[in-house]
C-alpha cells in the first residue's frame, strides 16, 4: 500500500509487521517519533505479545534488550549520537553475547558542540563493536531493510546485533511515498524468533561468563567468523526480498554506470543526490560512476575491488572523520583496495547537518575528476558565505 | 550445593557464597539469576567452569538491574511467567555507585528482586571503597595516612532509597543469619514488584578477619546496631532483629584490619565515636534494643 509518510513511521510501521516482544524507548532527537509511533501502535493493542519499555536512559535500553534477547526476545530499539555512545558498552557486550538485537540508528553528530543535525560521526564510533552496520538511502529502503535485519541478525550462523543506519532528519522527517508492507508478506519472510540457546528454567545455561586467555581470542575469532559467513547469508536475504517484495536494492554494494574509470562511492541519504550529479556529469561527457555502499559491517571487500578493479580515480565522499587521520569511508576504501593503485580522494562533508546542495556536490566531484580537488574538509568558510 | 556451587573460586569463609545459596534454595532453583561483575561473577562463572546451576547471565558491571528488567519483561512478553523469578545477584560498587540502572528498576516496579550482597568494598579488585562502605574503613583508596583516617563519608542508606521509590518489599539480612535470608526471599518473591534485599556478607581478605571468625564478625555487626536487620513490606516497618545486650562498636571495629588504624591512631577515638554515634541512631531509628524492665 503506498502512502506518503515521514520516516519514522516507515521504520515504526515495519518494526510492528516484525512482531518484537520487547521495545525500549528513550527518546533522543530526531530519533524520537520512531519510538513515539510505536508507542501510539503498542496503546492501541497493534503489538500483540509485546512489552513497551521507557527506559532511563540509552544504557538502560540496551541493557533491558540485552536481558530480553537473552531470554528470547525478539527485541528493537532506536537511538543515534550520544544515545548510541551511551550504550556502546552495552552494545560491545550485546554482539560479544551474540544477541540479535535489532537496532534503527538515526544519525546524528556528536557533542562537543552540540549538534542535533546529521552527519555518521555515531555509527562510525561504532564500527569495531561486532555490530552489522547497513546504511539506507530512502525511508522505503529503511522500510524493507527492518524485517531483513532480524531474519539477517537471527539466523544461528551469524547471531549478531543489526544498526539499520539512516540518515536523521534528512530522512527521519522527510515525507516520501512509501510502498508499506503488510503483514502477510513480512510473516511469509521472517519466522519467529527461536533461539537455540536462551536462558529457561529447563535448562541452567550461563551467559557472558568470563574468558581467561586460554579461550577469549577464540569467541573474538568465531565473531570474526560469523562476519564472514554474514556476507553470503544477506546476499542471500537480499535477493529473498528482491524476490518476494519486487524491490531490489542490491547487494552490499550498487554499481551505476559500472565502465567507468573514475568513481564516487557514499552510503546513506547522499547517494540519491549523488544519482542525480553523476547523471548530469554524464550528460556533460564526464564518465564517472557511482558506488552505493550499503553494508558497513561485515565490509564487502571482495565486491568493492571488484568493482573498481579499472577504476583510476575514487571520489570518497565522507560524511564523518577519524580526528587526527582522515574521513572513515575514504580509510576503509584504502585499506579494502590495497595493492591496487587508483587515487583516492576523500570529501568530508555535511558535518552537523550543513546542507549539501547539488551544484556545490557537483562541482566537488568535477574538480576532483579534474585533479583540482585534494582530500580533506570542504565547503567549510566559503560555503558559510552563501548561507543566506 | 545442587544450585550453586560446585567448584567455585571463592576464598574460604566467603560470606557471599552462603547468602547465593540460601537465596537460590529459597526459591527452590526456579529463577534467572543476572549478576554483576564483581567477586562472585569472578569465582562462579569462569567459561568451562560454571558453578550455577539454574540460568545465570553476566553483563557489565553497572547494568544488572536493567538486564534484569529485560528478562522478567521478556517472560511476559513470552508467556513464560510461570518459569521463575528474577533475581539480581550485585555487590556493593554494583549496586549504590556504577549501577545505574537501579533507579529504573524501582521506578518502574519491574518484578525483580535484587539482592546486593553487601561486602562494604570493591574486593574483587583489592578492597577499594565503594558507596557501601562504612565511615572510618580503611580501603586501598581511602587509607589512612597522616591527613585522613580511612572513609570520611557514611554508608549510604540504600534502603532509605529503596524505599523511597515505593519498593514493595525492602529488607537487610547477613550472611550469617541463613534462615533470615531464605524466609525474606520467600517473602519478597510472594510479592509483585522490584524488590530489594541487602544481605551484609563478611569478606574474608578484604576486612582482615580469619575464616574462623566470619561468623562471629558478622554477628557483631548486627549486636553493636551497625548493621540494623530490618525488613519493611509496602513502606511499613514490619520486623526487627531486637538486640538484648548491645555491644560497643570496639568490639566489632577491633577483630578486623580494616579498622586497625582506630586503635593505632590517636585521632581514632574521634571516629570510633563517630562509627558509635552511627549504631545509636541505627539503635533508636529502628526500635532495636530490648528495653531492661
Amino acid at each position: 500500500m503506498m502512502r506518503v509518510v515521514r520516516g519514522f513511521y516507515s521504520v515504526a510501521h515495519a518494526v510492528k509487521l516484525c512482531k518484537p516482544n520487547v521495545i525500549c524507548a528513550y527518546p533522543i532527537t530526531p530519533q524520537t517519533e520512531i519510538v513515539v509511533n510505536l508507542a501510539e501502535m503498542y496503546a492501541n493493542g497493534e503489538l500483540q505479545n509485546c512489552r513497551y519499555i521507557t527506559a532511563e536512559s540509552e544504557f538502560a535500553a540496551a541493557s533491558i534488550l540485552l536481558g530480553a534477547s537473552a531470554t528470547g526476545a525478539r527485541t528493537f530499539t532506536a537511538t543515534c549520537s550520544q544515545g548510541l555512545i551511551l550504550m556502546s558498552e552495552v552494545l560491545y557486550n550485546a554482539a560479544g553475547l551474540r544477541l540479535p538485537i535489532v537496532i534503527v540508528n538515526t544519525n546524528r553528530a556528536v557533542s562537543a558542540p552540540l549538534s542535533i543535525w546529521n552527519d555518521l560521526q555515531d555509527s562510525m564510533a561504532l564500527r569495531d563493536a561486532g555490530i552489522i552496520q547497513l546504511y539506507v538511502e530512502n525511508n522505503q529502503e529503511a522500510h524493507d531493510v527492518i524485517p531483513q535485519a532480524y531474519k539477517i541478525a537471527e539466523d544461528e550462523r551469524i547471531l549478531l546485533p543489526f544498526m539499520v543506519c539512516m540518515d536523521g532528519f534528512k530522512l527521519t522527517h522527510a515525507y516520501e511515498p512509501v510502498d508499506l508492507l503488510d503483514q502477510e508478506l513480512v510473516d511469509s519472510f521472517l519466522p519467529p524468533y527461536k533461539p537455540k540457546a536462551y536462558m529457561t528454567t529447563k535448562r541452567s545455561l550461563a551467559f557472558g561468563c568470563y574468558a581467561p586467555p586460554h579461550i577469549y581470542m577464540e569467541f573474538r575469532v568465531a565473531m570474526q567468523n560469523a562476519m564472514e559467513r554474514a556476507k553470503t547469508i544477506m546476499e542471500n536475504v537480499f535477493r529473498e526480498w528482491a524476490e518476494i517484495s519486487g524491490r531490489d536494492w542490491g547487494g552490499h554494494l550498487e554499481v551505476v554506470n559500472p565502465d567507468a574509470k573514475a568513481f564516487v562511492v557514499a552510503v546513506g541519504s547522499v547517494v540519491g543526490l549523488l544519482r542525480k550529479v553523476v547523471e548530469d556529469l554524464q550528460k556533460e561527457g564526464l564518465k564517472v560512476g557511482l558506488i552505493k555502499l550499503r553494508t558497513f559491517r561485515p565490509f564487502p571487500t571482495e565486491e568493492l575491488r571488484k568493482a573498481l578493479s579499472e577504476a583510476e580515480k575514487i571520489i570518497v565522499i565522507d560524511r564523518s572523520v577519524s580526528l587526527g587521520y582522515e574521513g572513515n569511508l575514504s580509510i576503509e576504501l584504502k585499506s579494502a583496495l590495497y595493492g591496487m593503485s587508483a587515487e583516492i580522494v576523500s570529501m568530508i562533508i555535511g558535518l552537523g547537518g550543513r546542507d549539501i546542495p547539488k551544484d556545490f556536490l557537483e562541482k566537488l566531484v568535477r574538480d576532483a575528476l579534474a585533479g583540482k580537488e585534494k582530500s580533506g574538509f570542504k565547503g567549510v568558510k566559503e560555503f558559510e558565505e552563501v548561507i543566506p | 550445593m545442587r544450585f550453586f556451587g560446585r567448584g567455585h573460586g571463592a576464598c574460604p569463609g566467603c560470606g557471599l557464597t552462603i547468602a547465593v545459596r540460601n537465596v537460590l534454595e529459597a526459591l527452590d532453583g526456579k529463577c534467572f539469576v543476572a549478576n554483576s561483575t564483581g567477586c562472585l561473577e569472578i569465582i562462579s562463572s569462569q567459561y568451562g567452569k560454571n558453578a550455577w546451576g539454574v540460568p545465570y547471565i553476566h553483563s557489565l558491571f553497572d547494568n544488572t538491574a536493567a538486564v534484569a528488567c529485560g528478562i522478567s519483561e521478556a517472560l511476559k512478553a513470552l508467556g513464560r511467567e510461570d518459569e521463575g523469578k528474577v533475581v539480581v545477584l550485585a555487590g556493593d560498587g554494583a549496586t549504590a555507585d556504577i549501577g545505574l540502572t537501579l533507579h529504573g528498576m524501582f521506578d518502574r516496579n519491574h518484578d525483580v528482586i535484587y539482592i546486593c550482597l553487601d561486602n562494604e568494598a570493591y574486593q574483587n579488585t583489592g578492597h577499594q571503597q565503594s558507596g557501601l562502605t562504612p565511615l572510618g574503613e580503611e580501603t586501598t583508596t581511602t587509607p589512612a595516612g597522616k591527613k585522613m583516617l580511612g572513609k570520611t563519608g557514611r554508608k549510604k542508606d540504600m534502603i532509605a532509597i529503596a524505599l523511597a521509590h515505593g519498593s514493595p518489599y525492602v529488607a537487610t539480612s547477613s550472611a550469617v543469619l541463613p534462615a533470615d535470608i531464605r524466609r525474606k526471599v520467600k517473602r519478597a518473591a510472594d510479592l509483585y514488584g522490584a524488590k530489594y534485599i541487602q544481605i551484609h556478607c563478611p569478606c574474608v581478605t578484604g576486612w582482615g578477619i580469619d575464616g574462623k571468625d566470619v561468623v562471629k564478625v558478622g554477628n557483631l555487626a548486627i549486636e553493636t546496631a551497625l548493621y540494623p536487620i530490618v525488613e519493611f513490606e509496602n513502606g511499613q516497618l514490619r520486623t526487627v532483629r531486637k538486640i538484648k545486650d548491645r555491644k560497643p562498636v570496639e568490639e566489632y571495629l577491633k577483630l578486623q584490619r580494616r579498622f586497625r588504624h582506630l586503635f593505632a591512631d590517636p585521632r581514632g577515638k574521634e571516629v570510633i565515636a563517630e562509627i558509635q554515634k552511627i549504631a545509636d541512631y541505627n539503635a533508636e531509628k529502628y526500635g532495636l534494643d530490648i528495653k531492661k524492665e
